[in-house]
This record gives structure tokens, sequence and C-alpha cells, in this order.
């Protein structure tokens, strides 16, 4: 008979061992489909490696890309620290992206240095509100907030349409639904000459070092942790478990919105309804395979932003589809699952009735 | 009733970490016969009925169970199926039925592979069809079990482990859910079954019943088999005495006068969903200096009077007054400031924050301290110094300030809870449970810091089930029953288990 218990504390090794294992098993889980799409699989991967590493473009079209999942990725995480499961920051990354839009096309006129931290704010109040509203329901009537955060998606996408078919369509668009272009004031700086890296990046950096100060060294973040660990123990101590609950909806809201502030400011300068390739989603595995670490949120988030570049490269390249990309990805996230369970857990084998 | 063995239970023996649930218990039960397994809440018989029907691997001992020839064969432990399979039903406390199955499908259900599921319904009900008709246990077979009454839903249950061809039927305290009349009929049953040579088992720490429907009572105390007599010797007095113990610990305590009130109930009332959480208009007193116990078993209204005092729970009508001032808002934080320390029941549920270090667990109701906290950040240093005396103390012992709370032992855990409680030197002091499942040496570091507390001047809200604590503790005895206090004038642990059953107001 398999018994499976705990273990006494998973050492830090399992901590950092874990994440690090599962993303290299799963490099290697996904040669086997590369094998059976005909590819040569040391080449492939080289291919990989070069759409990552290969030049300076290659690399900061990676750290571009990985920017939104900083951010998505800090929101999931500081939301499930709390065990609060967003699964909305899709839908508030559009609702940030929005209200970037709405300040940030003309309604203010204001130079660089108060008018972008005037649509970041904006965008993260409309990404926090977006977050606010499933969390009174959750503590107020007990409405999942799995399937409200996630539901609200498709919603807000839909009213998104809408907006860009009307008040925010772009008269000069060519009849296209999209947005007004975001003014000159209002744009991101770009970090090098003719890069798209932009500084959302350097904003993302700094959010995922305030959230690991404040997680850790801060009485708010103390709070949060156990209203996340046990929160029953903690309306004993006299924690306001709701109220924590809240303030951790609007910090992992708002993070989701900055997200899309940065995408539509830094780099399309427009908002469309294809402004996320589902960063919202992703940001969830990139969180879980950081383990809910603001500071592992950086690396995973690098990491998996790499498969993503890396693999459009090798599927250029070799002819293979660029979908390993998302295979590569779900593989990691269903090893660190199985990692982390195996970092807590121990499986012993016992004799069929043996005592 | 005849003298042919059908089941014995051989020395066995369960423990959980550090707790002993049984120790080495042996019983045997005849073909026919009605045996009643009695004993205080946390005695150990759901454990030993567990390690029976194979939920629990015992650390020791066997059981051997009589086959359809009358053989005696070991069963195999630690095997739901083998019992299954050996002839052992069992009912539990909580039902496992599921709501939208008609009573036929539930209890077909996990008899046969759902293949051949189809073709054998016909024979299926005739066969609970003659069930019923012998034992007299009737229910709708068409009917929703979510349609049920209780008892109807334990008709249910019954039947499934006679269907399954049980010969030995365990009830978890059947009566529990069940009105008394409800009760009367389950027993009339349970008599006409035995007479087909089924053989019973039922747990209970109800007296009456115990008295006038076994045939053989045996008793667990502390985990252990304390006393087995044939229910025609037994009278009220003589089990209660056997469940309770005869053996008085004495810890030293010298004789206070009560100071003024520290706790105040008038007419207070909880409505809760149900016994468990409601009050009825209790009133209750407890002064500086002194330790009120407060004796029942459980489920009586015990949790309802913990939570209000701990600020979680609102009374609907009445007044609660902490040191003369009455309580408007009832929050945790509000009871903290008016002084109540509070030592929770179950500490690793409500007590502690398992995957927090030691050190922060030790700070969690001073987060506004300015030890604790400085413009909303957490020092460090001073919450660590802070933990390394206290946890010097208090002599909290584990893995070190930083290491998970929950890798603490259960005593340890205690010990780190009422550091943290006694730390912030309260006046009124409730302590849940405080030495459940903690062995001698922490149970009684706890009693002696409860007396400790007692003489600097704080009054002690002490809720027990085990009535020796609430003896050798406290200076007057309240015995909680059905949601309402009722004052032991007694030391008199036979009067006051009679009271605690109910028996007497």
């Amino acid at each position: 008979m398999i018994r499976i218990e705990p273990r006494d504390a998973p050492s830090r090794w399992w901590t950092i061992g874990v994440p690090v294992a599962s993303a290299l098993i799963a490099l290697l889980l996904a040669a086997i489909p590369l094998m059976a799409a005909g590819a040569n699989v040391f080449e492939a991967y080289a291919q990989m490696a070069k759409g990552i590493f290969g030049s300076k473009f290659a690399f900061t079209e990676m750290l571009t890309r990985a920017t939104p999942l900083i951010f998505t990725g800090l929101a999931a995480t500081m939301a499930f620290r709390a065990k609060l499961w967003n699964i909305g920051a899709e839908g508030q990354l559009y609702l940030g992206a929005m209200a970037a839009v709405v300040v940030g096309t003309g309604l203010i006129d204001a130079p660089s240095i108060i008018l972008i931290p005037i649509i970041l704010l904006a965008g993260a109040a409309a990404g926090a509100a977006g977050m606010a509203g499933p969390t009174y329901l959750k503590t107020r009537f007990g409405a999942d907030e799995v399937v409200t955060t996630l539901l609200l998606n498709f919603i807000i996408l839909i009213f998104l349409q809408m907006m860009l078919e009307g008040p925010l369509k772009d008269p000069m668009g060519m009849g296209w639904p999209q947005s007004e272009p975001i003014v000159d004031n209002a744009i991101l700086p770009q970090l090098m000459p003719r890069m798209r890296i932009h500084s959302g990046l350097i904003i993302a950096l700094v959010a995922a070092g305030v959230a690991h100060v404040m997680l850790s060294k801060s009485v708010w973040g103390f709070k949060l942790r156990a209203v996340g660990e046990n929160a029953a123990a903690a309306l004993h101590a006299g924690i306001g478990v709701k109220r924590t609950m809240m303030s951790a909806a609007i910090v992992s809201g708002g993070l989701a919105g900055i997200a899309g502030v940065s995408e539509v400011a830094g780099l399309r300068g427009y908002l469309t309804t294809d402004l996320s390739p589902g960063f919202g989603y992703t940001g969830i595995v990139v969180a879980m395979l950081a383990g809910l670490s603001p500071i592992g949120v950086v690396i995973s988030a690098i990491f998996i932003a790499s498969v993503f570049v890396g693999a459009d490269t090798m599927s250029r390249a070799m002819g293979v589809s660029s979908y390993l990309a998302d295979l590569v990805v779900a593989l990691s996230l269903i090893c660190v699952l199985i990692g982390g369970f195996i970092a807590r857990y121990r499986i012993t084998r016992t004799n069929k009735g043996g005592q | 009733m005849t003298n042919t063995r059908v089941l014995s239970l051989n020395n066995l023996s369960k423990r959980f970490g550090s707790v002993v649930a049984n120790d080495a218990v042996s019983i045997e039960l005849h073909r026919g016969e009605v045996l009643a397994l009695l004993g205080e809440n946390g005695a150990g018989k759901t454990t030993l009925m567990n390690m029976l029907f194979g939920h629990y691997l015992p650390d020791g001992g066997s059981i051997d169970v009589a086959d359809e020839s009358g053989d005696m064969r070991p069963l195999t432990l630690g095997h739901p199926q083998a019992a299954l399979e050996a002839g052992i039903g069992m009912v539990h406390q909580h039902f496992t039925l599921a709501e939208n199955l008609t009573v036929l499908d539930s209890i077909l259900l996990g008899s046969e592979s759902l293949l051949a599921w189809r073709h054998k319904r016909k024979a299926a009900r005739a066969k609970v069809g003659r069930i019923m008709q012998r034992t007299g246990l009737t229910v709708g077979l068409d009917e929703q079990i979510g349609k049920l009454t209780v008892g109807e839903r334990q008709r249910v249950e019954i039947l499934k482990a006679l269907y399954h061809d049980a010969r030995i039927l365990v009830l978890d305290e059947p009566t529990a859910v069940l009105t008394p009349q409800e009760a009367d009929t389950l027993f009339e049953n349970i008599g006409a079954m035995t007479k087909d040579g089924l053989s019973v088992i039922f747990i209970s720490h109800k007296l009456r019943e115990v008295l006038a429907f076994s045939h053989r009572i045996s008793v667990l105390r502390h985990g252990k088999l304390v006393g087995e007599i044939a229910t025609s010797d037994a009278d009220e007095r003589v089990i209660a005495r056997m469940m309770v113990g005869a053996d008085t610990p004495t810890t030293p305590r010298e004789a206070m006068a009560p100071g003024a009130p520290v706790l105040a109930l008038k007419t207070t009332t909880v409505k809760g969903d149900s016994a468990r959480t409601s009050l009825h208009a209790v009133d209750l007193t407890i002064h500086a200096h002194e330790i009120v116990g407060i004796a029942g078993v459980s489920g009586n209204g015990q949790s309802a009077l913990a939570r209000l005092v701990s600020g979680l729970a609102t009374p609907d009508s009445g007044e609660l007054l902490i040191s003369g001032k009455p309580i408007h808002r009832f929050t945790p934080p509000v009871m903290q400031k008016a002084g109540v320390g509070r030592i929770p029941e179950d500490r690793h549920h409500d007590g502690i924050i398992g995957a927090m270090s030691v050190a922060e667990n030790l700070v969690i109701e001073r987060l506004r301290d300015s030890d604790v906290q400085k413009y909303g950040f957490l020092q460090q240093n001073s919450i660590r110094s802070h933990a390394q005396d206290l946890c010097k103390d208090y002599d909290v012992r584990g893995p070190g300030i930083d290491a998970d709370a929950r890798l603490l032992s259960g005593g340890n855990i205690q010990k780190l809870i009422l550091a943290r409680v006694f730390e912030c030197m309260p006046d009124l002091i409730l302590a849940n449970q405080p030495t459940r499942g903690l062995d001698m040496g922490a149970a009684a570091e706890v009693a002696r810091r409860l007396l400790e507390a007692r003489a600097r001047g704080a009054g002690v809200l002490l809720i027990s089930e085990d009535l020796d604590e609430v003896l050798a503790l406290s200076d007057r005895i309240i015995v909680i029953h059905d949601g309402q206090l009722h004052e032991a004038h007694t030391n008199d642990r036979e009067a006051i288990g009679l009271m605690m059953a109910g028996e007497q107001a």
C-alpha cells in the first residue's frame, strides 16, 4: 500500500530546485512532439536559444514579452497569497488599458512626468475596481471568485469591443476597431533606440521589488499571509480578514491594470482587442512556477517569455508549429505542480495491511 | 443471547503523535448481543470503531471475526473492504448518503459493479423488502434521500449495512440526531435484528438508553478499557463513576477570596443553527482570583460560550460585561482590548498559523504595538528577540523561532499560545479545552499557568470536557447542558456526571 505523508520541512533546496527541474523536464518532454514532427531536436533547441540570445534584438524582444507577464504574475501572486483566486487578470488588464486610453488620448494635456503617473494610476484604479467587485461578492455573499473573475474576463472583452466600435473608436482608424493613439506625452519611454523594449520593464521590476518587501516586511504583508495561510486563526487573532482580502484584491487588480497600461502606452500606442494574447492567464502559470514569490515571478516570467519568443523563431526556422511554446509552458506548470507535491509530501510504501 | 463469539478485539492500540487514543483495548462481542461502548468525548470510542472498520491502521493488536460458519478468523487491518467482506457494517454519526439518489440506489451503491446494476435491481428490491419485513425498518425505496427525515436516513444506512450481509453492526452515537420517539423506534428495531443473530455495538454517552437497551456495557476512559459490566448489574451511579473515574489528581492551590467581577453575562442568548452553537438566556459571573469550570458533554453550547467571549459571536439578546464595562461590538480586537485572553479549543485550526514562524505567531495579536511595527513595517529584530525571551520563559521547544509553527508538537503549540495570551496580562482568560490531547507534563504546565494567573488577579473561564481537570482547577463548577448553565453546588463527580447527562437540573 502506498501512503502519502507530509514532509517535516521542505528544504530551501527544494523550493528553488523544484521549479528549475520542472522547467528542464518540461523542455525534455517537449522533445517528444518535436521528434514526432520530424524535426532534429538539437537543432530545434539551438534555434530556440538563438531566438532568445542570438542577437540584441532577440534578447530585448524576449524582455519586452516578459514585461506584461511580470505584472500579471505579480497580480496572481498577491491574490493567491491571500487565498483569493483571481483568474480575472486578463479582464483587469483590459480595464487598465481602457483607462489608459481614456485618459491618455487627449483628455488631459500635461508633460510626461505628470501624464505617465496619471495613466498608470488610472489603469491601476480600473484594474483594482475589476477585482474589488468579485471580492466584495465573495466576502459579503460567499460568491466563488474563481467563477466571477473568470466570467468577468469575457464580459470585459465584449465591453471592450463595444467601446472600440463606439465611444473609443479612432475616427482616423479607417474603420478598424481600434482606439485613438496615446498622446506622445503619455508614451512610456523606450529603453534602447530602434528596439521595442520600453520602461514598462523598469516599472515591472520595481513593482516586483516593492511587492517582495511589502509581503515579507510589512504589517500588511503579515496580515495577507496570515489570512491566506489560515483565515480562521487570523480572524481569531483579531486580523480583519475581509478587509485584508479586499486590500489584496485591490493590489492584485491594480497590478493587472498596470500590465494593460504598460502594453498600450509602452508597446502598441493604441488599443485593440488583441492587445493581450492571454497575458492574464499566463500570469497564473508564471506565479505558480515562481512558487508565489514576487522575485521568483521575474525569473519565471523571463523563462516563459523565452519559451514563447524562442518557439516563434524555432517554428519559423524548422517549420514546426509555434504551439509548441504553449506545450512547454503547460508542461512546466504540470511539472511544477507535481514537483511541489513531491517537495511537500513523502511517498512511502508499506506492506499491504502491514503494521 | 448465546455464548458464541463473533468478534474479538485483541489489545488494540493507536496513538496520534503523542496522544494515546487507544491503549491495548480488548473487547469481545457475542452473537445476538447488544454491546454499549460508553465513555466521555475523547475517550477513544470512535477511534476504536474506526480501527475495527479499517479506517485506521492500529499500532498494535489484532482483530478476529467469525466467518459464516462461526470460525474465528483474523481480519486484515486497515482495509474497510476487508471489514465489509467479514460482515462488519458501520453507521457513522454523520451520514454518508448522496442527497439526489433514491433509497434503493443508495442501498445498492458500492455493492455491485455499475455495469451489472440494472439487471439486479429486481432481486435487490426483493432482498431489501425481506430485510425491512424482518426488522421493521421501513422506508419507501423510491423516495429521494434528500426528502427523508434524519431518522429515515439512518434507517437507510442500517438497511445498507444489512443488505451487505452485515453480521456485526456498529452504530456511532445513533441517537445523537434523533428525537426521543425515533430513538425508541430504533432500539425496537435493533431488538428485532438481534433475534435474527445480528450483533450490535453502539457508541453512546447517554446513560439512560445504554441501560435500557444494551446487554453489556464496556467503558473507555482516556483510551483505556476501564470496566465491563452486564447491564443487569449496572445502574446510573455505577456507570457514571466508571466513566469519569474515581482518582482525583491533586494540584496544589491556595484558597482565595474572589475579587471584582471580570466577566458578567446577563440573560445572554446566542441563537445558533444547533444546540452546539446556542446559549439560552444564561447568567454567569466570574470574579478576579477565581477559576470557573464549565463541565459538560461536548456539543451542549460550549462553543457558543467560547465564541461569544472570544468576540466571534454576537449575542442576540442580553448583556456581556468585561470588568464592569458592557461590550457593544463583538469582534476579537474589541475583546482583546477589553482584557480578554483567549486560548482556543482547536489550537491547530484557530490558535496558530502553521505556515508562519514561531516568532510571527507570538506577535499576531499585537500587530499594532510599537515594538512590533514602525510605520507599518515589522520590527524584525525586536520581534525575534521578544520571541527568544518568550520561548525561554514558557519553555517552548522546537526547531527554533524562525521555523514554521506547525513543526512544534501539540504541547509546545499550546505553550506558544499561553505565552502569547499571558504576556498581555489579561483580566479574563478563556481557556477552552486547554489540555486536550496534551501529555501530562504539558497539561500540568497549563494548569500551573492558569493558577498563576488566578493568583495575579485574573478570572478564568475554563471550559473542559475533562471532569478531572475541572474538579482539580475550579473554584466553582457550572454544568452546561443544552445551552443552559446550572451551578453545581457540589464537588461530587457522580452528581456532576448526572447533571452533565441532563438527568437533573
